[in-house]
Parts: structure tokens; C-alpha cells; sequence
């Protein structure tokens, strides 16, 4: 009876002032936003629906006026030309996340403890990266190939597999038919923050950092409750807490 | 070809070598199936009609990821290949052309069937009072009354080959010469807004495959007029 009651009391609460936002968010994040989601629902009473989506894609979709609210994109350039193109609230752009970028495969001590020297070691026949010119995590890839000299020589021995997305390029990987993959660290992070099959972190000068900027859009038609969640999420303590588990760097 | 990036005509002549190679394998492979569904009384025929027919119904990013596990180290058809001294088959072209063996198998054993059935096997009864062997009468007498739906097949397969793209996203990597057929690399125009790129190559296509279905469509009205005047 009390939890009937509570269900009825939330109810109310929520067709009072409840709104249904769309949020545009790139598939690294969906995750993280997923496990967000209800904590968000029960404090504000306002619903999330995701649609995730590469990010280029999310753009394209949102520059031909797709009904999203919000977006989430995996870089800062998409963000920033909407502005410019004046299809955002100006001001209330911001870095959610910071993502890193990490080398990975299925299996367990393949990469061995170094893994620049498996990189140019070359005992491997396919090494998955996302598309550099779509993916944000395959531009940092791109990245961190050419500064180990060794983007021109993969690409020449055909070694190098591109993924649409980091999702379907961990899936190389983890089908075994890539050796390793260049993908997020949301994608293999456990609760306990180890990771899955074996890793190599590259150290942060070797690529641009992956910010991540959300976006409130201008054509939203829920702008109050869309304007609360994206301060929601940049401020409140728990939320956080989830983006950093999730294995992303949050800057102050 | 002026006006196209460089990696586009690679990309149409990997496209082009994967439709004439799965077209020409479909055609030898599907003609005993095709007889044998297009003559047989077994119970099994429905359920081989419905496995062949698979591949219509199934989104192709689904048959792309079965073929993913099956083609790579750990499936069967790759565990296969390495251990007759191979590689598993992902990324390569020849997992390419094994992915469209299986997508275009119903539009090549459909017409294939279809134009069987109406031959019949009466012309096979026919020709053995005439002594001619099985074999004999199926290559003199079948086949040239079934060349239109050896047309049909032929020109289906290659032109549904040429616009695959699913299966390819999944089980392709997207190599350049090796692996990247038009279909995606049109779609890496469009997901990096280079529009203008992108519709020259879908123009491209767009032209070749209506010119491929016209020429199917005008070949078959003349074989009727012929097959009247016989």
C-alpha cells in the first residue's frame, strides 16, 4: 500500500511539471547516461529518452532539425559549429567528460606490459581503429599512430581495420578477428575499474585530449527542464561520480 | 572517370570484382540446388526453400555479425581455413565474397527454380527416347530453354552484389583495394559531409545499376518475341 502510494505520489509529481527531453548522445556515452538516467528521473521528475548515435551522424541528424533537446557529443567541434551555425542556446555549451583512450584486446596478456612495443613490434595481422574522420576515438588512434611512426607503415601492410563506430570496432576485437583495437575506456572498464582481456593506456601527450561538450539545442521546445538537466549534470555529486566510474575524466 | 577521388575507383573496381566473381560462383553453385528443389518431391524441400530464402528476410548488419564470429578465428568456417594452413577469413576479400555468396544466394536460386519448374521434366523424358543421357539432355535441352532465368539470376546477383553494404560494414574493415567497396566508401562521403563526393559516386552507381535492369528488361521482351516466332 505505501509503495502503491509512493508510485501514485510520483506519479502526480511527475505529470506536474514533467517533461519528456530527447537527449542526442554519442554511443560512448550511452552507457554512462543509461545509469544516469533514473537517478536523474527521481530528482527532477523529468524523463530521458536517448538516442545514441556516432557523433557525425547525431550531427548531420540535428543540422536537418532533428526534435533533440540536448546533445552529447563525443567532441568539441560538432558542438561549436552548431553554435555557429546558431542551432544551439549560446552559453550553455560545456566539457561533460573528457574521454581516454586506451589499447585493447579480447584476450588476456596479449599486449604484454608495454604497449608501444607491441605497436611497433607488428606480431599482429589487424588492428581495429574507429574511423579517424567520423570518430573522435579514431582521430586520437590517428593520433597516436603517427606519433609512434607507425600510421604510413600500418596503413601500407593493409593492417589497419576501420570501424563505423567505437562500438562496432571493440566488436573487431572482441570477435577476435582484430588483434587489438583502439577504442574507449568506457567501453572495457569493469565496476571495480579494471579492465576486461589486457590494455595499454597511451600516455596523454601522445594524443589531443577527447572532450566531450554537451549542448543545449536551440529548437527544443523544453528549454527550463532541458537547462536543469545539463546543470544537473555538470554539478551534481553523484552524477560525477557515475561519469568518473564510467572511466572518463571529469575536469573541475 | 574524372572527377573521382582517387580510393572511389578503387572502391567500384573492388565492388565490380566481388559482383562478377559471386555472381559467377552463385550460378554454378545454385544450378543443381535450383534442379533438384525445381524437381524433387522430398519433405525436405520446404525447409531448404525456407533456409535459401533466409537471407530476404534477415537485415543484413545481422547476417554481417553471424559472419563476423563464423568467419574470425574462433568460428567454424574461419577454424576451417586456418587449419587447411589459411588465415581466418574477416577483412580479407574472400570473406567478402563468402558474405555475398549467402546474400545473394535466394536472388539467383529463385529465377533459377522458377524457370526450371516451367521447363519440367517431361523435356528430360522426352530427350531419353531421343538416347539422350541425363546430363546430355540438361545441358542441350534445359539449359537454352531456361536462359532467361539464368539472365534474370545473373543480372539480380550482380546488381544487388554492387549495392550491398551492410554485410560489408560488418565483416569488410574498410581496407583500401582490398576491402572497401563502392557502397561504403559513398557512405564515408556522406559521414564526413562530403556531399559532393558522395553524389558523384551514388550517381555513379545509380546509373550503372538502372543501365544493368534495362538491359535485363529489354533482353527478356525479346526473348518473348523470339520464343513466339519458335
Amino acid at each position: 500500500m505505501r509503495h502503491l502510494c509512493g508510485i501514485v505520489a510520483l506519479l502526480l509529481a511527475g505529470s506536474a511539471a514533467a517533461a519528456e527531453l530527447h537527449v542526442a548522445v554519442a554511443a560512448n556515452f550511452l552507457d554512462p547516461l543509461q545509469k544516469l538516467t533514473p537517478i536523474y528521473q527521481r530528482a527532477s521528475g523529468h524523463r530521458l529518452l536517448p538516442s545514441a548515435g556516432a557523433t557525425g551522424q547525431l550531427y548531420a541528424q540535428i543540422q536537418q532539425g532533428a526534435p533533440f533537446d540536448v546533445f552529447l557529443s563525443a567532441d568539441r567541434e560538432r558542438p561549436q559549429q552548431l553554435e555557429t551555425a546558431g542551432l544551439t542556446v549560446a552559453g550553455t555549451r560545456f566539457t561533460y567528460a573528457t574521454g581516454r583512450l586506451v589499447l585493447w584486446s579480447s584476450k588476456a596478456g596479449a599486449l604484454g606490459s608495454d604497449g608501444a612495443a607491441f605497436l611497433k613490434g607488428g606480431g599482429y595481422r589487424f588492428l581495429a581503429i574507429a574511423n579517424p574522420e567520423t570518430a573522435p576515438y579514431g582521430l586520437a588512434a590517428q593520433q597516436v599512430l603517427q606519433k609512434l611512426r607507425l600510421w604510413d607503415v600500418l596503413n601500407d601492410q593493409k593492417k589497419l581495420v576501420t570501424g563505423e563506430s567505437i562500438a562496432q570496432t571493440r566488436q573487431f576485437a572482441a570477435t577476435g578477428n582484430a588483434d587489438a583495437a583502439f577504442i574507449a575506456v568506457s567501453q572495457v572498464i569493469k565496476p571495480d575499474g579494471s579492465f576486461e582481456g589486457s590494455s595499454w593506456l597511451p600516455p596523454a601527450e601522445l594524443y589531443e585530449p577527447i572532450d566531450q561538450d554537451a549542448v543545449l539545442l536551440a529548437r527544443s521546445t523544453e528549454q527550463v527542464a532541458a537547462r536543469d538537466f545539463l546543470r544537473w549534470l555538470r554539478s551534481d555529486a553523484e552524477a560525477l561520480k557515475i561519469i568518473r566510474a564510467a572511466g572518463y575524466i571529469v575536469k573541475p | 572517370m574524372a572527377g573521382f577521388a582517387t580510393g572511389d575507383l578503387t572502391a567500384l573496381l573492388t565492388s565490380f570484382r566481388l559482383a562478377l566473381l559471386s555472381t559467377a560462383l552463385l550460378l554454378v553453385l545454385c544450378t543443381p540446388l535450383a534442379w533438384w528443389l525445381a524437381t524433387t518431391r522430398s519433405r525436405l524441400k520446404p525447409w531448404i526453400e525456407t533456409i535459401a530464402t533466409m537471407p530476404l528476410v534477415l537485415p543484413p548488419t545481422v547476417l554481417g555479425f553471424y559472419l563476423l564470429s563464423v568467419l574470425g578465428p574462433n568460428g567454424w568456417i574461419g577454424g576451417l581455413s586456418m587449419a587447411l594452413g589459411g588465415a581466418p577469413l574477416a577483412f580479407t576479400f574472400t570473406g567478402l565474397v563468402i558474405g555475398s555468396l549467402i546474400y545473394s544466394l535466394p536472388f539467383v536460386l529463385q529465377p533459377l527454380q522458377a524457370s526450371f519448374q516451367a521447363t519440367g521434366t517431361r523435356v528430360i523424358e522426352v530427350a531419353a527416347t531421343l538416347r539422350a543421357t541425363p546430363l546430355d539432355a540438361f545441358l542441350r535441352v534445359v539449359l537454352p530453354l531456361s536462359r532467361r532465368g539464368y539472365l534474370t539470376a545473373a543480372v539480380l546477383a550482380f546488381a544487388h552484389t554492387l549495392g550491398e553494404f551492410g554485410v560489408i560494414l560488418m565483416i569488410g574493415g574498410n581496407i583500401p583495394g582490398r576491402t572497401q567497396v563502392a557502397s561504403i566508401a559513398l557512405f564515408n562521403h556522406v559521414e564526413s559531409l562530403d556531399y559532393a563526393a558522395a553524389h558523384r559516386l551514388a550517381l555513379t552507381l545509380l546509373v550503372l545499376c538502372f543501365v544493368l535492369l534495362l538491359t535485363l528488361h529489354l533482353a527478356n521482351r525479346r526473348e518473348r518475341t523470339v520464343g513466339v516466332a519458335l
